[in-house]
């Protein structure tokens, strides 16, 4: 099979860390703390790969944009088993307020350039749960989008005669579906467990080659057109209050405009 | 907190992907919000960062969930330890042409040091393993290393290192297990004690007496499990390091074939040592691991405890202050020994790595140094817990129990000032 995949990763704030909102209300801080690929994007990363020792796809290209600290992303992909990665880099503000809808423009673009049959990202991303890229990215192609595993336990995917068959489980059963390739996959948490990289990968992964490119070279504006006005940590959690009986409760809610 | 979804996957046998046990549910010893200053990162490659954040993973997902069961059960965790020679942490330091993963001494320490985090016991016992395939891989032969190493390395086999004996501890060199020639192999009568994996490992690389007394009459050979002569004493009841059994090693009679022997005869001891060089950063190695993980069990507890009304990390009352103060002083202390263990073992391992003229010296300084501060550090965290430091719910006080030991073996912390003093009194 001559598939070639292309993986999007994304670098994130590593899950384990404690979020804290910047003092002037734009963002989160993001200096000195640690992250790491998107936990979502592991699991697309180690699909991909799967499908390469399945000799059903030739070569995984791990693709991240942002500035130079996500080369750290793409050779954690490369150290699981991709071929070669790409940078898109976007940086600064750009980088600030890259969303969905430019990263899914950039994939596209590379999608074409690269000649991609397949590409495989993860649902969402921890630190923003848009949920967006992987169905932008289809749209912008108008190739197929599926997510193998839409919110039920392990599936596989599998491609057969220049078709992606995928399994998942429903409540009745189990249901095969098989989408013509190209298409977009957006990998689930329970879709597979992600490999360790391996010490011997991670120091092959040093020798394979990472390209850069820019977005306007791929014919993309990455300006954006949201804007945020404001980040805030979730309320403080308040106390409750202790009430004798129904009848005050219902008050206690009444006096609360909840009911 | 990120959403607690605890999903536990099935292990994948058989095929060489290693899943991982994915379970995000909140463990303070993943949390990786850590103060910049005690980071274990700083000053790393990229490539040294990859493999840390390997050994951590493995260290968080297979190891620790464990820890406290494989201690009080004392189980030898086989499955665990393979999975992760299948990462290439079998033979960290031993040539890829026998199946090693052919990395520094400094990426060896930084693994240890970060899989310790996750049980100190499995882990010292695989720094042992490591440095019996090491030293096979050194001075064995083509056909030793051929025969022996692969295995090792995937951990197909597991190593125990035999030097001491029950009469000779720190004086090494008197040890008395002889090895008689006889025709075309060694008969080997003796007893060796305190082996790590004694009786449940298959490979024991064991110092021997092939000729005059002292060290030059010492000689090192490969005794495999299963040979006539070679039996086990009793499985020892131990404070700590429980993932390991620890049992004499007796040989009776032993016939062991002159081709397992490494080196030449009356280089046992010079071979012995200098696999030594090495295990002594490995034990640092596991102890900085040990002493990293109490120094954040001791911020986390302080951060929820509250006495006085506040938590131990705040304080506004005056009075109550130089209490609680005293106890972020000694968080203090302790987070500046522990980096300064950090920089010690690791510059130790880079003069070991370049084969330096100070290298000996500097290992003993890293094992003596680190492993005494380290022990402090995580007594002084088992403290700052109070009461419940001293329960087994808490990992604090297995981390205390199993790196006790360190300022024993691989040379007693007493035998490392004598290397000391003797390259400091003897050089002039």
């Amino acid at each position: 099979m001559s598939a070639r995949v292309l993986v999007g990763v994304k670098r994130v704030i590593d899950y384990a860390v404690k979020i804290r909102v910047k003092p002037d209300r734009t963002g989160v801080v993001t200096d000195g703390v640690k992250h790491s690929m998107n936990p979502f994007c592991e699991i697309a990363v180690e699909e991909a790969v799967k499908l390469k020792e399945k000799k059903l796809v030739k070569e995984v290209v791990a693709v991240s944009c942002g500035p130079q600290q996500v080369q750290e992303t793409i050779r954690t992909a490369l150290a699981m088993g991709a071929d070669r990665g790409i940078h898109v880099e976007v940086s600064g503000k750009d980088y600030e307020t890259l969303g969905p809808l430019q990263v899914s423009k950039i994939l596209a673009a590379l999608a074409k350039k690269e000649q991609a049959d397949l590409i495989i990202l993860g649902k969402q991303a921890i630190d923003d749960d848009c949920n967006q890229t992987g169905q932008m990215t289809a749209a912008l192609l108008d190739w197929p989008q599926r997510s193998p595993e839409d919110g039920t336990f392990a599936s596989e995917v599998n491609i057969e005669a220049d078709k992606l068959k995928v399994v998942r489980e429903i409540d009745g059963g189990l249901e095969t579906i098989k989408i013509n390739l190209p298409a977009v996959v957006t990998a689930d948490l329970r879709l597979n467990t992600p490999r360790y990289a391996t010490l011997p990968n991670i120091m092959k992964a040093k020798k394979k080659k990472i390209a850069n490119v820019k977005p306007a070279d791929l014919g993309v504006d990455v300006s954006s057109r949201l804007e945020v006005l404001k980040v805030d940590e979730p309320p403080q959690r308040q106390a409750g209050v202790k009430v004798e009986t129904v009848h005050d409760l219902v008050g206690k809610l009444k006096e609360a405009g909840r009911i | 907190m990120a959403a607690a979804m605890a999903l536990v996957r099935g292990v994948r046998f058989g095929s060489y992907s290693i899943g991982r046990s994915r379970s995000l549910i909140f463990n303070s010893l993943q949390r990786r919000g850590i103060a910049a200053c005690v980071d274990p990162s700083i000053g790393l490659t990229d490539e040294q960062k990859e493999f840390q954040k390997v050994a951590f993973d493995f260290a968080a997902n297979e190891m620790a969930p464990h820890m406290a069961e494989w201690d009080q059960k004392e189980i030898f965790p086989v499955e665990a330890m393979r999975k992760a020679a299948q990462l290439g942490f079998g033979g960290i330091y031993v040539n890829p042409d026998v199946g090693g993963s052919g990395l520094s001494r400094l990426d060896t320490s930084i693994i240890f040091e970060a899989l310790s985090t996750g049980c100190v016991s499995t882990t010292a016992y695989i720094s042992i393993h490591n440095m019996c395939a090491w030293m096979i891989d050194t001075f064995g032969n083509n056909e030793q290393r051929e025969k022996f190493c692969p295995d090792l390395c995937s951990m197909q086999k597991f190593a125990s290192y035999c030097l001491t004996e029950p009469g000779s501890g720190s004086d090494a060199a008197s040890l008395l297990t002889s090895a008689k020639l006889q025709g075309d192999h060694y008969i080997l009568n003796g007893s060796k004690a305190f082996i790590s994996g004694g009786g449940d490992t298959d490979v024991y690389v064991v110092m021997c007496r092939t000729g005059e007394k002292g060290p030059k009459g010492i000689s090192c050979v490969v005794v495999e499990k299963g040979t006539a002569g070679l039996s086990f004493g009793k499985k020892e009841k131990k404070v700590g390091w429980n993932s390991q059994p620890t049992r004499a090693v007796i040989f009776e009679d032993c016939a062991v074939p002159v081709t397992n022997r490494l080196g030449a005869e009356g280089e046992g001891f010079s071979i012995a040592m200098k696999g030594l060089n090495g295990g002594r950063i490995n034990i640092a190695s596991c102890s900085l691991g040990a002493a990293h993980a109490s120094v954040l069990l001791a911020r986390d507890h302080m951060c929820v405890r509250k006495q006085f009304g506040e938590t131990l990390s705040n304080s506004q009352e005056v009075i109550i202050d130089a209490c609680v103060q005293f106890l972020q002083f000694k968080l203090a202390e302790m987070a500046t020994k522990l980096v300064a263990s950090r920089l010690l073992v690791r510059q130790a391992a880079v003069a070991l790595q370049e084969g330096r003229p100070d290298a000996v010296s500097l290992c003993s300084m890293a094992k003596l140094f680190v492993t005494d501060e380290c022990f402090a550090i995580c007594n002084q965290a088992l403290q700052i817990h109070g009461g419940y430091g001293y329960l087994k719910d808490y990992a604090v006080q297995q981390y205390v129990r199993d790196i006790r030991v360190h300022q024993i073996l691989e040379g007693t912390n007493e035998v490392m000032r004598m290397i000391i003093a003797r390259s400091l009194l003897t050089e002039s």
